[in-house]
Parts: C-alpha cells; sequence; structure tokens
C-alpha cells in the first residue's frame, strides 16, 4: 500500500502517522497533547462551536464495537473543528457480510480519506490497521489493549484538578483485567511520573502486572487510604456469568466505593470513572455525584483531548493551536 | 530395480551405531548395503560425491499436519510430503485433525494412499483416539492399525476425559501403539490465545497459563503409570511439564515427549506486535521454560524434536490476533533453527542433534527408520551443517508460509533426501550459494 505518501510526523510532537495507544509515548509527547488540548477546550464554550482546522479532511469513524460516548466525543471534537465525517458501524455494514478487516480499510482507502478512528472488539486491530493503511490511525479502543483518548482526557482532568501528574498517587480499582482503559491509564501516568497502583478481587487483576511497575492493593480501605486519585472502572455484568465475581451485591459491599469509606480517606481525593457507570456497583451515587467527582469534566476535556490529537496528527503543531483556533473566529 | 547408488566423500554421522567419520554408503533396492569407511560400489553404481557435508539416516516427524483432506488450500499430502524431504525428513506422522477427521479404516486407508503416490517423504497416519474427535468415543483402534496407523491421537485437542484415556492407554497396548496427547487444560486455558503473564497482559491479549499444560501432563502421567501404556507427550512448552515427565520417566512410567524448533528458539516476545506467525498452541512462553526445554532435550527428559508443522493459508493469518488461526510450519526450518539452539549454543553435539531427529523418534517409536546399519531402509539426508542462508518463505515447498523465522539467518542447510533409496530432494542450484572455489560435487552423480 504506497498509493499515496503517508501523513507521518509533522506535528511538532514526533507523534508519526498514528495513535495506537501510550505504552511508546514519551512523557514530553503526552504533555504536549495535554498542552495542546488547553486551547481547544474554550471552542466548546464559544456560542458558534466551529474552526475550520481541519476543513476538507474526511474522517471515518469505524466503530465495530458498540460505543456511545467514545464515538460522540469523537464526532463532537471532529465536527467542531470542521472535517467531514462518516460513521461505520458494524451492523448492517460489509464487516457483518464477512469483509476482513484488512478488505475494509483498503475500500475506505481507496475512497481517498485521510483519517480513521477505529474501535474494535480485538487487541492490536489499530495496530494492524496502522500497519497497512497510509490514512492517520486513531486507537478509540481495541479489545483490552488501549484507549489511549480515554487516558489522555483522564490525564488532563488530574492535571486541571491537582495541578500536576508527576509524583501524584493514582490506584485503579475494579476490573483491572479486562480493561484496556486501565492499561493506557498505567501508561500515560506512569510516563507522566505518578505512581500507580491496581486495585480489586484477584480474579479481576491480569497475571504479571506488577512488572509493568504497578503495585497491586488487594483492599479497597487501603486504595482509598493511599490515593490521592481512585480511578474506578465499571464492573461489567458479564464478569459474574464468567465467575470472576460471585455476584454484584458481594463486589459492591467489598470493592464499591462509597461515601462512607471515603469519609475514612486521609486526605483530599478525587473519583474519575470512564463511564458508563453502574450506581450501586462499583460507585455509590453519592460518590458518582458528590464533591470528591470529576466524571462530567472528564466528559467535557475528552471533547478537547480528542480535537488536539486530531489536529496534530493532521499535521499541527502544538505552538500553533491557538492561533489556528483563532483562524476560525 | 533402479541403480545402485554409492554415496561417498561424506561425513557419516549415525549415533544409533555411533558412526562419526569419513566414508561412504551403498544403497542398493532401497536398502543400505553397506556403510563406512573403504566402501566401494559395483562398477554400475551412480556415484553421488558429497565432499564435506554429512550423511545421516534421514529425519522423522512424529506431529505434522497435512490439511487434505478439506482443508488443501493450506497443505495437502503431496505438497507437505515434498515439503519434509525438502527439510531433510523422511517419515512423517500426519495428525488426524483434517475435516472429515481420520477416525475410521478407509480414512487411514486414503491417507497413506496419497502419501505413497506424493513421492515425497514416507507418510504415516496418525488415528483419531475418539469418533470425530468429539473425546467422548474410542475409535477402532486395532481396526486403524491394521489399515495403516501408527498411533492414535485427538491432537488439536486433548483426550480430555480421564476415564477414556485410561481406556486407550490400556487398549492400545494389544497393537503395540502409543497415545499421542495434547497435553491442555481447556478449562484453565480457557481463550487464551497467547502465553499468560506480562507480556500478554501488556498487549490486552487473553492468556493460557503454563498450569494449562503441567497440570494436564500431570494426570497424564498419573494415568500412565497406573496403565503400562505408551503416552507420547506432544510439543512440550512448560518447565513445570518438563517437571512432571522427568519424575514420571524416573517411576518408570512408559511416557516419552517432544518439543518443537519454534518452542527451544523463540519467546512470547516474538508475539509483540501482535505477530500472528507467532501465534501458535501451546503458546511461545518465556525464556525460563525454553531454558529448560533445551536442558530436558540434552539430558533425555524430552526425546525428541517434532515440528508439529500446522500450515494456514496467509489470508487466514492475516488479520486480528484473535481471530487469526493458530499454528506455524515447521518442516523446512526445523534443522537450521535446531542447530542454531543446540549445536552452535554448545549444548548437543551434531550427533546428538541427529540422533534428537532421526534415531530417538525410530527408538521411541519402534520404527525401523532412524539408521545407516547395513539392511535399513535406504532413509538418507545430506546436510552442510555450517551453511547460513536467509528464511524466504515465498520459496517454501509447503503450501503454506506461516513462518515465525521470516528473514532469520539459520545454519545447516539439507542438500538431499533419499527415501527408500530413492532421491526424492534435491536443494535447487540457485538456491546454493555461491562458492569461489571448485564445485564441491564431482562424479558421475551430483546432489
Amino acid at each position: 500500500m504506497t498509493a499515496k505518501p503517508t501523513n507521518a510526523g509533522a506535528d511538532g510532537l514526533g507523534l508519526g502517522k498514528d495513535l495506537t495507544g501510550l505504552q511508546g509515548l514519551t512523557c514530553e509527547q503526552i504533555e504536549g497533547i495535554l498542552d495542546t488540548a488547553e486551547p481547544f477546550k474554550e471552542i466548546s464554550e464559544r456560542r458558534i462551536k466551529k474552526v475550520p482546522v481541519l476543513r476538507g479532511k474526511t474522517i471515518v469513524n469505524l466503530f465495530l464495537e458498540p460505543s456511545t460516548r467514545t464515538r460522540i466525543s469523537f464526532e463532537f471534537a471532529e465536527k467542531r473543528l470542521s472535517a467531514d465525517t462518516v460513521n461505520i458501524a458494524s451492523a448492517g455494514s460489509s464487516v457483518e457480510k464477512g469483509e476482513s478487516l484488512v478488505d475494509t480499510a483498503r475500500n475506505l482507502e481507496a475512497m481517498r480519506i485521510d483519517m480513521v478512528v477505529i474501535r474494535h472488539s480485538s487487541a492490536g486491530a489499530a495496530q494492524f490497521l496502522a500497519d497497512r493503511i497510509p490514512s492517520n490511525v486513531i486507537n478509540a479502543g481495541d479489545g483490552q489493549h488501549e484507549h489511549p483518548t480515554q487516558a489522555l482526557l483522564d490525564l488532563l482532568t488530574i492535571r486541571d484538578r491537582l495541578g500536576s501528574i508527576a509524583g501524584r498517587r493514582v490506584c485503579i480499582v475494579g476490573d483491572v483485567r479486562h480493561s484496556r482503559v486501565a492499561r493506557s491509564d498505567i501508561w500515560g501516568l506512569m510516563r507522566c511520573g505518578a505512581q500507580v497502583a491496581v486495585c480489586g478481587p484477584k480474579t479481576l487483576i491480569p497475571l504479571g502486572i506488577e512488572e509493568l511497575g504497578v503495585t497491586v492493593l488487594s483492599r479497597v480501605e487501603e486504595a482509598i487510604e493511599w490515593a490521592e486519585v481512585l480511578y474506578i472502572l465499571r464492573i461489567q455484568l458479564e464478569r459474574m456469568v464468567g465467575g470472576f465475581v460471585p455476584s454484584l451485591r458481594e463486589y459492591n459491599r467489598f470493592f464499591g466505593v462509597s461515601r462512607a469509606r471515603l469519609e475514612r480517606a486521609p486526605g483530599d481525593i478525587a473519583i474519575l470513572h470512564p463511564g458508563p457507570m453502574n450506581r450501586g456497583v462499583e460507585i455509590d451515587s453519592d460518590v458518582a455525584d458528590g464533591p470528591w467527582s470529576l466524571i462530567l469534566p472528564q466528559v467535557t476535556n475528552g471533547v478537547a483531548v480528542r480535537m488536539a490529537v486530531l489536529y496534530l496528527l493532521a499535521g499541527g503543531s502544538p505552538e500553533r493551536a491557538e492561533s489556528a483556533k483563532e483562524a476560525g473566529e | 530395480m533402479s541403480r545402485p547408488v554409492l554415496i561417498t566423500g561424506g561425513r557419516l554421522l549415525d549415533p544409533s551405531q555411533e558412526l562419526d567419520g569419513p566414508g561412504a554408503l551403498l544403497i542398493r533396492d532401497g536398502r543400505i548395503e553397506a556403510c563406512g569407511p573403504g566402501i566401494v560400489g559395483p562398477d554400475d553404481a551412480e556415484v553421488v560425491d558429497v565432499d564435506g557435508l554429512v550423511v545421516a539416516p534421514g529425519f522423522i516427524d512424529v506431529h505434522v499436519h497435512f490439511r487434505e483432506p478439506g482443508d488443501e488450500h493450506k497443505e495437502t499430502i503431496e505438497s507437505g510430503a515434498r515439503a519434509a524431504v525438502a527439510g531433510g525428513f523422511t517419515t512423517v506422522w500426519t495428525m488426524p485433525n483434517t475435516d472429515p477427521p481420520i477416525d475410521d479404516p478407509a480414512a487411514v486407508g486414503f491417507v497413506r494412499a496419497a502419501g505413497e503416490r506424493a513421492g515425497g517423504a514416507r507418510v504415516y497416519p496418525v488415528g483419531a483416539a475418539s469418533r470425530g474427535l468429539q473425546g467422548e468415543q474410542m475409535t477402532e483402534v486395532g481396526e486403524l492399525v491394521a489399515a495403516g496407523a501408527v498411533a492414535v491421537s485427538d491432537d488439536g485437542n486433548p483426550i480430555w476425559h480421564a476415564g477414556l484415556l485410561r481406556r486407550l492407554l490400556e487398549y492400545t497396548q494389544t497393537f503395540g501403539i502409543p497415545v499421542l496427547q495434547h497435553a491442555e487444560d481447556t478449562d484453565l486455558s480457557c481463550g487464551g490465545v497467547m502465553n499468560e503473564g506480562k507480556v500478554a497482559t501488556a498487549l490486552g491479549l487473553t492468556g493460557a497459563p503454563n498450569a494449562a499444560e503441567a497440570g494436564m501432563v500431570a494426570r497424564d502421567c498419573c494415568i500412565a503409570e497406573l496403565t503400562g501404556g505408551h503416552l507420547h507427550v506432544c510439543h512440550v512448552s512448560t518447565r513445570e511439564a518438563v517437571e512432571q515427565i522427568r519424575r514420571a520417566k524416573e517411576r518408570g512410567a512408559h511416557v516419552t515427549a517432544e518439543v518443537t524448533p519454534h518452542h527451544l528458539a523463540l519467546t512470547e516476545d516474538a508475539v509483540r506486535g501482535y505477530r500472528t506467525d507467532a501465534k501458535m498452541n501451546p503458546p511461545l512462553r518465556t525464556e525460563e521454560d525454553r531454558e529448560s526445554l533445551l536442558d530436558a532435550l540434552v539430558d533425555g527428559t524430552i526425546d525428541v524434536i517434532a515440528t508439529d508443522h500446522a500450515p494456514h493459508h496467509y489470508e487466514e493469518k492475516e488479520r486480528e490476533f484473535d481471530d487469526a488461526p493458530f499454528g506455524v510450519v515447521g518442516l523446512e526450518t526445523a534443522l537450521g533453527v535446531a542447530l542454531i539452539e543446540l549445536v552452535e549454543s554448545g549444548r548437543l553435539s551434531l550427533g546428538g542433534l541427529v540422533d534428537r531427529l532421526s534415531c530417538a523418534p525410530a527408538r521411541i517409536m519402534g520404527l525401523d527408520v532412524g539408521t545407516l546399519r547395513p539392511g535399513a531402509r535406504g532413509d538418507i539426508v545430506v546436510f552442510d551443517p555450517a551453511e547460513r542462508w536467509t528464511v524466504d518463505a515465498s520459496t517454501f515447498v509447503s503450501g503454506s508460509r506461516n513462518t515465525p523465522f521470516v528473514k532469520k539467518e539459520l545454519v545447516g542447510r539439507v542438500r538431499a533426501t533419499w527415501v527408500d533409496g530413492e532421491r526424492r530432494y534435491e536443494l535447487p542450484k540457485e538456491a546454493s550459494p555461491v562458492r569461489e572455489e571448485a564445485p564441491p560435487y564431482v562424479g558421475q552423480g551430483s546432489v
């Protein structure tokens, strides 16, 4: 596939053509993306929420696994930057008719697109696509591997609240085993100098996670005592069927984050959650809606972070983000 | 009958008779007539001068998958048998997990006949251990043996029910054949597509733990000890399974085992980048496991090298890691990979390697091959133990190219292979290295 030159690396951060994960990024690159997101935050607060940064660019949102929040967040980011977007879901598409991922990609490519945002149930699918087409590829979640824009918005939200990421103590609580969000957050947080722990029943903690550089805590009380930020993961109903936890009620009793538990925290503690929440299971409502919660700011930051990633991969530089944005006024 | 063949000028290497030195080999009527220094052939013999090359008994692979019937786009019995001789193998055992499976005498006869027509390695079918490979009801083992099966196995799947394995290990004793077990506790490996551990965790892939193999091997060894039957453990991949086999052998159980070249050479790190050509079952493990497998093959805990040659079409491998099939081809790279890991590394002599590839499989399976003794079948491999070559999968004789050794430099290359005294393979001239000096092969025939 050398039909046209790839869109590699004009962004000033050296991100390259794609964003498939945070594992391969440096602290400078991650902070650079967050810095680029700052000026983009304001666009969403305007009466006319649109700038011409990506005018004329064609972006395909290839969502081969159900998603609401991430897909809509990307779509808002693309539209507010004036890109032309097409959404593809697996239901009703050629993928459902048995077309392979590589053929789907090549056909899209033949229609001369610029970027693909892909969500897929298999780990490595974003990299697979990125290796085979010249368009920019952004990973919007691949199996249990990575969900880099989610972690970037988490990092931005933590930085907004605490002023910095380096040295902060962040504990990820819940189904770490099956979570791409946890993996991207672990890489992102560690690259930026945070201390990272994970906490949950051992059935939901993947083997070898300590070798990535994180601490494993076995009780949520320990996590709350240690952490400045508690990152609560969604516990999925099917985990009960899979025998990972005996019941959601029991999960809530031993690992659920409740007001009573948080009130015993020695200092301030911030609560993040990637959504969608199971209230009364991993998180109680008065925590989700309480003063600790940064859950809605996360969602708001999601649009700005995705605008920054789209802008950078399209060749923008962090220094010019402010002026690029102003050109739309 | 055809002309006698005299292979001269080579280094005769046959651990079955502790032979290692210069000499000649005379083949007549498909059998070895004489072997040793100072052998002179009759006037009408075809003389093949193999100056400086090793002449050894043909290799035996007790674990290959040729995809016929059912998946001929991956490999046919013919392409597989020809790939085998290109790798120096003169006898191969084909696993029964085709579509339909080889679970009745007619199917065994089909494989046998197709193997004879193929003009490559001798093809010995392994029959299914259970009907339809369903793991429930024993096949007609005696009928399968009568039709030409040399062993039974449900490979691809474990023989899951302990009771069935027990009956098989008892019943097969009448016929003197082994039960080949793919040892995997599928409850523990459930959904695993690679080794469980830090690499799987980082890649977000579901892992299969060592315990899934070792637990099954432990159980199987107990049943082997109970019954006295011959249990052969396929493709050992974990250090814990090695321990179980070592213990069972010490206790006198009739247990033998094999290891693949890829498990000797690679670790789970080869999967990074979601390389589907490093996806196989059992998966590549850790460096600690790899070291333990090498040690076990050297000390005899693991008896033989077998390739688990598992061809898949490139389209089937060119996809998401989760969805790609398990398996890699191995026949044409086995010698070169094993030579680096075992001989170049100083762990084993060249004779030791020939033993694990030829004499040992014949010994443990009771085959009348794997030796250059006069009277034996004329199964011979001639290889250059020093030649360095780079793997180019597009030149494979096999119908498939799914190798994890693409573009790797290997040491040791097969030059020619004879089966029953008939030359079935010769390295194409253009694939030979350019040499400044005179060509190494002179005489009436050439390799």
